[in-house]
Parts: structure tokens; C-alpha cells; sequence
């Protein structure tokens, strides 16, 4: 068991920190320290493809599709060092964390030699159709169908159906897209994970509004929209292990990365205790050291997890991971607000614009519903990790 | 960087976990706790003498193994599974880990020797009755009278102090030209020292006050000792919450197997989503605690290999493995017997063992308020502010 680092790793800190800072502080000084995920988008993806140039954007991933076949432990030095440099949430995640290693886990070369390049390189994004209006917590309730067609463009998915809660779908060129392609199939099964063009006929984005002011959720229609048959990761119908596969990967590498912006959060709400007086309060000081143990406790659990994972798949412990930096987030939000107090009650702007920890108080309220609620994270403990006995259903 | 054990390290956990299944269930924890010295001392010498526990954090030149925290760490969790309370922590823990950061000398190196044997086993005196762990709370007093140092005053909550051979006494020193703490050496059969065993909530494991008149040190091991002490004191509270992570592990083991049996309105309880829940939150709090615990322990491991760069990072991560350990132990436990529901409560099952064992841990190398006060003072909340 090993916490430090070697010089060669420490050596490849000062390479990305040194070429992070140059960035940063230059050519996108103006997207530095960005909470909200829509905020100058466009600036943002040129970010994305700015870092896929320089193969700084999937470090982990085979030096043939855009990586640099990173260990963990340079994964982890990237992290930490990107959010150190002020670097912006990158709106490219969905792909970079998602449908990538889903690709590369469970797609073909086909789809691979396809795919993961423009991914790599930031001109390709991606966004999630897995939620619909009927199918949330119990996804396997989807009822989004797509159905083989010949046509002139030869075999083609044909899909129908609406897709909710599609976070960049505005934004993003494709799809991956949960949905039933066995004819009265029920659960789990007849399920299909098919990739789809978004820019098309076919596909239809609303915003959503959410309770922060934003836009980032969106709602999608698929109304004939098209994609080639050989566009199905896994086979088709055994779609269900690869969309519990995608979920799985939000439990990897990318959990470093957001923790690094956690701790940019806390160091903005202990700034502002300091700076309004807060810090004196003994209670207040009770809560943020607290925070503080709850952050650490995130980067240490993370380590523990990936650790496990190089050797391996990831240990039950890795099930809690969720549940907690959920919890551990929409605290951290009240406590903001505890620390601004009144004023941050107010709008920096007449169109709703909101100081970065108010901003995070309303936010941290969906972060213990997307991806899993706290209450079906809890049952996932229990059923999985715990051994207890499985919820019922009311229809099968 | 791999945070994860070694081949070796799981093989130590392997047979530390054969051997006390074997030797320290808690039906025998039950029969040893009534014995005069509150736990079995045959099982003590087998653990010392014939398996080595006792030195396998001590350096090899005092006849220990040389192993690090992480190994220590190991078999303090797999003891605080089965609620050991025998002098295991309070000697290999904490008194060990007060000796070894005091200034090297012949002296020190002969007591880690016995330590490391097992031929002798040592406990820490560095509270006074209040229990606090400030230095306020410290009641002894290290005087100077006609050129000879002596002790005065009394220690309290001195774990497995009335069967200790040594003891390691945090004091004020108040010799001429003298401040702050120093860190003394006694032997147990000294002239001028009273030892009393006292009855404890806590049922697992024995606590000890002393009382010092003029008593002479067999050393001063370390004058103006504040710092050591306080290093040392952290180092102890990685032990202890190595400890306290194998007994919420254990109780909740223990909930989800009792949830899985018991049957009410037709069904296992723990099929209910109010009780599967509740587990879901244990576990994440012995999760969290698990990361904690490992984590510290590699830090001191740091610390001991570079001193002047582990210091900051050997504070902060003390701090917060007490925080998460001692809140969630207590949490995990408390938790138990509510799921146990009236059985829970009763004398003769075990989930109130592992609730007072908590509570006492709580207390003992300081709250978790005091912890939390200090983290806030290592992050920087102290620094000047703007407002008033």
C-alpha cells in the first residue's frame, strides 16, 4: 500500500500543470473556474479540441484512439492538476466518460475506428438517452423502440420515442440511446444500446428549464429518426448489460476529476467564511471542517476503488461512492448558504444570474436524483453489497 | 501509488483473523472481561510472544519486525472486530507510538525492546480526570526537588492501566527552566504510585487511574516535549480508528445477518426498504471510514520515513480519521440496536457491548469536536478575516 508518488510521475505533474497553466491563464483565460455546465459553450468545445490536440483530453485510453495509455496514477496527477489550474467542467464528459470507455469496453473495432478519435479530439459530443418520462429510476421500464429497416442506405435502426433529462443534447452530434427493439419484450430484456446521429430530421431537442435558471437538461424526441444497424453496442436485444456497463464507468476515473471540482467549491465557501467572518463561528467551523473530512474521505475512497479496479473489477465498496459524494455535495450547498447568508438570497442580474455558491445550492439538489437516486442507490447497497432481499415489482 | 495491499499484508490480515476466531470470540470476550486483569492473559502471550504482534511496528534493532502502521493498523482492525480488550492497543498503539517520536536514547530503546518482546506491556497517562485531550486536561505535574525530578498529581482513563508494567506519562513540566509537556517513564512498582482500576461503562476493556506522590521517573524521555507528544498522540488515533473500523464492520455484519433472519409480517425485515436503507447508510459510513483508516495509515507511514515533509499532512489526516471513525462507529452502533430492535437492548446480546465500546472510543485521544476544531484551525479558518 502506496500514497506517494515516483519522480517520473511527479515529472509528468509538472508537464500537464505547465502546459494546463499556459492554457488557462492564455488562450482561455475566459473560460476559467466555469461552474455551470452551459455557460460559453461554444468557447468550451473549442477547449475540448483544443486538449484533444495536444492528447491531453483521454489520457487513459490507447494511444491509437487520441490517448496516452496513462497509468492510474498519472490519471489521478491529470485531475488534480486540471482542476488546480482553474480549468472549466468540460462539456465533453459525456463522451469522454461515457460513451467512450462504453465503446471501447463493449463495442467493436468497427465501432471503435468509428468513434473514439472525434471523441478524443473534441469534435464529436455526445449526450445520454437513457431516462424517459415513464423511466427514471426504473429505466428497464424504457419504451423508446427502434425496429431494423432495408432501405436505399441499406440495414438502418428506426427509432421512435422520447428521451428526458439529456444533459448538452443541444450540443451534441450523437446519441447513445437505451431502447427496445424485441416487439412486446418487458424488463430488462429486448433491450438494444444503439448510437444515433443527432443531427437529423428525425431528432427533435426542447430545453428544460431547470430550477437554477438553466437550460443544460433537455427533453428528445425521436420521431423516425436513423441510425445504421451497425451502430448497436453489444448485440441486439442484450443492450441492458452495456447501459449498466456505461454506469459503472461513472464510478471510474472520471469521480477524480469531479472531486477536484468539489474542492474548488470548498475552497470558495472557506474563502467567503474568511472574508464575511463566518470562520468565527464556532459551528460554522464545525460544519467545514467536517466538509472537509467528507471531501478528503471522497479522494481516498476513490484511490481505494481504482486501486482495486487495475487489478480487477470494482469491489462492492465501490457501490456507496455515489450515495455519498451526493450527500456529501447538497450539504455542502446548505452550508454555503449558511456561510453567505442574506446575500446570497440575491441575483447578480436581472436574468437570474446567481454567485457560484447560491448556484451550487440549487444544483446540489439534483445531484441526489440524476444517475441514480439516493433512494435507489441505498436499495442498490443493500440488494448488492448487504446481500438483502430484492424490492418487489408491482407488474411482474 | 497503489492504494491497496500488499500480497503480505493480506496474508497478516488472513491469519490475524484465523487466529482470534480461534482464540478472542466475544463468548470468551464475555468469561475474560470478569477475570482480574479484564481480558485473557495467555491469550496476550500468545499474541506477543509466539506471534509477534506486539512489535511488528517497532524498529528491527529493538527486536521488532520493522513493519509499518499499515500492518499495525491490520491487526488493530481484525482485534476491534471481536472487541479485544486486552492491553494490545494501549501498548503497541499508543503508549509504542509515544516512545518511539520521543528523542532516541538507550533508555527509550531498552522499554521498545520489552514492548517489542512482549515481555512487558505499556500504557499512556495523558489526561487527568476531565478526560479532555488539550493539554489543560493534563493533571500531572513534573516537579524538581533537590536536584531529582518527580512526579505529582494524578492521570485518569488510562487504558488497561492496572495491568501495565510502564507507563508512558504526558506531564507538565515544571522544573526549573522547564515548560510545556514532557513525556516521563515509570515502571509500575515504583515507589509514590497508586493504581486503581475503575468501573467503566465500557465493559470491554479496563481503564486505570493513577495517582502520583513524588514518584521517580525511570526516565525523562523527552523535555520540552509538546511537540512529541502531540505527534505521537496522532499517531495513536490512526491506531485506534483502525480499531474502531474492524468493530463497525463486525456490527454491522452482525445487523445485516440478524435483518436477513428475523421474520415479521410474513417477510425478513430486511427485505423492508426502512431497515435495507438504514444498512445502506452503515455501510457508507464504514466505507468512508475504511478509506480513512488505510489512507492515515500510509500517511504515517510517510511521516516516519520523512519527518520534516509528513508533519502538516500527519496532522490533518489524524484529525480526520478520529472525526470519521469515532462519529461513525458510534452512528453504526447505535444504528444496530435500533434494528435489533428490544433483543438489541437487552444485557445478553452484543450489539450494547459494541455501543459502549463506541461512546468510551469517543472520548478517548479526544472528541470529534475537538478534532473538527482543529482541522478548521489546519485549514486555514484562523487566518485574519476582513469583517469584524
Amino acid at each position: 500500500m502506496k500514497i506517494r508518488f515516483t519522480a517520473a510521475e511527479e515529472a509528468f505533474r509538472a508537464e500537464c500543470a505547465a502546459w494546463l497553466n499556459e492554457q488557462i491563464s492564455g488562450p482561455f483565460a475566459d473560460i476559467r473556474g466555469i461552474v455551470s455546465q452551459t455557460f460559453r459553450a461554444e468557447q468550451r468545445m473549442e477547449w475540448e479540441r483544443a486538449l484533444g490536440r495536444a492528447r491531453w483530453s483521454v489520457i487513459g485510453w490507447p494511444e491509437k484512439y487520441g490517448g496516452r495509455d496513462a497509468s492510474l496514477a498519472e490519471q489521478v496527477i491529470f485531475a488534480e492538476e486540471y482542476a488546480r489550474s482553474g480549468a472549466p467542467g468540460r462539456v465533453g464528459h459525456l463522451g469522454t466518460e461515457l460513451a467512450g470507455p462504453t465503446i471501447l469496453h463493449f463495442g467493436n473495432d468497427l465501432q471503435c475506428e468509428r468513434f473514439l478519435l472525434p471523441i478524443a479530439r473534441g469534435e464529436e459530443f455526445w449526450c445520454q438517452g437513457y431516462s424517459e418520462p415513464n423511466a427514471g429510476s426504473d429505466l428497464s421500464n424504457v419504451r423508446t423502440r427502434a425496429r431494423l429497416e432495408h432501405g436505399p442506405n441499406g440495414p438502418e435502426w428506426v427509432i421512435e420515442g422520447q428521451k428526458i433529462w439529456t444533459s448538452l443534447a443541444q450540443f451534441a452530434d450523437w446519441c447513445f440511446v437505451v431502447c427496445r427493439t424485441e416487439e412486446g419484450s418487458k424488463g430488462p430484456a429486448g433491450i438494444s444500446y444503439l448510437l444515433v446521429p443527432m443531427k437529423q430530421k428525425g431528432v427533435t431537442v426542447k430545453p428544460i428549464r431547470q430550477m437554477t435558471g438553466d437550460a443544460e437538461f433537455n427533453e428528445t424526441f425521436f420521431d423516425g429518426a436513423r441510425t445504421k444497424a451497425e451502430y448497436c453496442v453489444g448485440k441486439p436485444g442484450e443492450g441492458w448489460k452495456v447501459a449498466m456497463g456505461t454506469l459503472a464507468f461513472e464510478r471510474g476515473v472520471s469521480t477524480l476529476a469531479q472531486q477536484m471540482t468539489f474542492r474548488n467549491e470548498l475552497d470558495l465557501l472557506i474563502a467567503a467564511a474568511r472574508e464575511n467572518g463566518a470562520a468565527k463561528d464556532p459551528l460554522i467551523r464545525q460544519r467545514i471542517a467536517e466538509a472537509w473530512v467528507g471531501l478528503r474521505i471522497m479522494r481516498y475512497s476513490a484511490l481505494r476503488m481504482l486501486s482495486r479496479a487495475t487489478s480487477g473489477s470494482l469491489g462492492a465498496e465501490a457501490l456507496t461512492y455515489k450515495l455519498y459524494w451526493a450527500t456529501w455535495r447538497k450539504k455542502l450547498g446548505e452550508l454555503a448558504m449558511d456561510v453567505v447568508g442574506a446575500p446570497g438570497e440575491l441575483c447578480t442580474d436581472e436574468g437570474y444570474g446567481l454567485a457560484d455558491l447560491p448556484y451550487l445550492y440549487l444544483f446540489s439538489r439534483a445531484d441526489t436524483i440524476y444517475g441514480g437516486t439516493n433512494q435507489i442507490q441505498r436499495n442498490i447497497i443493500a440488494e448488492r453489497a448487504l446481500g438483502l432481499p430484492k424490492e418487489s415489482r408491482g407488474d411482474r | 501509488m497503489r492504494f491497496a495491499f500488499t500480497e503480505d499484508q493480506n496474508l497478516i490480515r488472513e491469519t490475524a483473523r484465523e487466529f482470534l476466531s480461534e482464540r478472542a470470540s466475544i463468548a470468551q470476550l464475555r468469561k475474560d472481561i470478569t477475570r482480574p486483569e479484564g481480558h485473557d492473559p495467555a491469550l496476550w502471550q500468545a499474541m506477543t510472544r509466539e506471534l509477534g504482534w506486539a512489535g511488528i511496528a517497532l524498529p528491527e534493532s529493538t527486536g521488532g519486525s520493522g513493519l509499518g502502521m499499515v500492518e499495525l493498523a491490520i491487526l488493530l482492525e481484525e482485534q476491534g472486530r471481536c472487541l479485544y480488550g486486552g492491553p494490545f492497543l494501549a501498548s503497541a498503539g499508543i503508549a509504542s507510538a509515544l516512545l518511539l517520536e520521543s528523542a532516541a536514547s538507550e533508555t527509550r530503546d531498552a522499554l521498545v525492546s520489552r514492548l517489542a518482546s512482549g515481555e512487558a506491556s505499556a500504557a499512556a497517562a495523558i489526561t487527568g480526570d476531565t478526560g479532555r485531550s488539550d493539554e489543560l486536561a493534563v493533571a500531572a505535574e513534573l516537579i524538581e526537588r533537590d536536584g531529582r525530578a518527580l512526579l505529582q498529581g494524578h492521570a485518569s482513563f488510562v487504558l488497561n492501566g492496572h495491568t501495565a508494567d510502564i507507563f508512558v506519562v504526558v506531564a507538565h513540566d515544571r522544573r526549573t527552566g522547564k515548560s510545556g509537556l514532557a513525556l516521563v517513564a515509570i515502571g509500575a512498582g515504583v515507589w509514590g504510585l497508586e493504581i486503581k482500576k475503575l468501573a467503566a461503562m465500557d465493559l470491554t476493556r479496563p481503564y486505570a487511574r493513577l495517582v502520583f506522590k513524588d514518584t521517580p521517573p525511570q526516565a525523562v524521555l523527552a523535555d520540552g516535549g509538546t511537540p512529541c507528544a502531540a505527534r505521537g498522540l496522532q499517531i495513536a488515533q490512526v491506531a485506534l480508528a483502525a480499531e474502531q473500523l474492524g468493530a463497525m464492520q463486525t456490527v454491522l455484519e452482525l445487523t445485516t445477518g440478524y435483518t436477513s433472519q428475523r421474520v415479521q409480517f410474513g417477510r425478513v425485515i430486511g427485505s423492508f426498504q426502512a431497515i435495507k436503507h438504514r444498512l445502506a447508510d452503515m455501510m457508507v459510513v464504514c466505507e468512508a471510514a475504511r478509506s480513512a483508516v488505510y489512507y492515515a495509515a500510509c500517511v504515517v507511514d510517510e511521516y516516519r520515513a520523512d519527518p520534516s515533509s509528513g508533519a502538516q499532512e500527519l496532522a490533518e489526516a489524524a484529525a480526520l480519521v478520529k472525526v470519521q471513525c469515532s462519529a461513525g462507529f458510534h452512528e453504526v452502533a447505535g444504528n444496530a440496536i435500533q434494528l435489533h430492535g428490544g433483543i438489541g437492548f437487552t444485557w445478553e446480546y452484543d450489539t450494547h457491548l459494541f455501543f459502549k465500546r463506541a461512546r468510551a472510543t469517543i472520548n478517548l485521544l479526544g472528541h470529534p469536536q475537538h478534532h473538527r476544531e482543529r482541522i478548521a484551525s489546519l485549514i486555514g479558518l484562523d487566518a485574519s478575516m476582513g469583517a469584524p
